[in-house]
């Protein structure tokens, strides 16, 4: 990776500014022990792992479905994800509009159904992309291709910062 | 996108033609690794969808890992704080 010509108001470098400052927080948050528990290090696993994903979805330009999904996942309390997600579930087998109400206002979603042999891979596909359940087929495609371009892009830098890291 | 988001409340499958889907389809090939060098062959949609899944999920896999060696990292390591500044301006 090409590390000295990064175009400043890139997505790769926006997320690599947020994502180090995430880190730096993490860090001072708990002080670190040269011997850790184990279960101290999960949970900053998580925590590293948590604002990775933030980041990057703060960090895409116009907002998507996938990372408004992913921030209202992992801001949300599982409780009332659980109520919302009932709710959004029972009316997904009609095919007429639906309405969902997301916490950031009302996203109007729309059941279309294909056949053949896409229907496996679809529902994978589904379950696989943040908020991939609520989508119309050219939706969901075009979401994929977007969030595979990000998911790519925060590899490559993590990839990148772990290396500088382990360096030390 | 959004204008046909918002003007299709009541639209049918037909309004989304099977060209559509296919250059969706072929879009997302582009960016597989797998598929990239299949260019010229005709890959099936049902293909193309199965190995986005894989790699959506090797990707998630490789999330995972990092997230878990930084982790390990960040334990080992003193005064971070600067370290961030020099990742930064080589990155910059």
């Amino acid at each position: 990776m090409d590390l000295h010509n990064l175009n400043p108001s890139s997505l790769k470098s926006r997320f690599t500014t947020r994502f180090l400052r995430a880190l730096t927080e993490i860090n001072a948050r708990k002080p670190i022990a040269s011997s850790s528990s184990p279960r101290e290090i999960f949970q900053r696993y998580r925590r590293i792992k948590d604002a990775a994903d933030t980041s990057m979805a703060y960090s895409v330009r116009s907002r998507r479905t996938w990372s408004k999904a992913t921030l209202w996942r992992l801001r949300t309390p599982s409780h009332r994800r659980r109520l919302a997600s009932f709710g959004r579930r029972s009316s997904l087998n009609k095919t007429r509009t639906t309405t969902t109400a997301s916490h950031r206002g009302a996203v109007v979603v729309q059941i279309t159904s294909r056949g053949g042999g896409l229907g496996v891979q679809l529902e994978e596909l589904r379950e696989l992309v943040p908020g991939g359940e609520a989508m119309d087929l050219c939706n969901l495609l075009d979401e994929t291709a977007h969030y595979i371009k990000c998911l790519t892009t925060q590899v490559q830098v993590m990839r990148t910062i772990a290396n500088l890291y382990s360096l030390e | 996108m959004s204008g046909r988001r918002s003007r299709s409340k009541q639209s049918s499958v037909s309004r989304i033609t099977d060209e559509q889907i296919a250059d969706l389809v072929s879009k997302l090939q582009q960016l597989i690794p797998e598929l990239r060098r299949r260019r010229f062959d005709q890959v099936s949609s049902s293909k193309v969808l199965q190995e986005t899944c894989n790699y959506i999920r090797s990707l998630h896999r490789e999330v995972d890992d990092l997230s878990d060696r930084l982790s390990m990292l960040l334990a080992s390591t003193d005064s971070d704080s600067d370290q961030a500044a020099i990742i930064r301006s080589l990155l910059m």
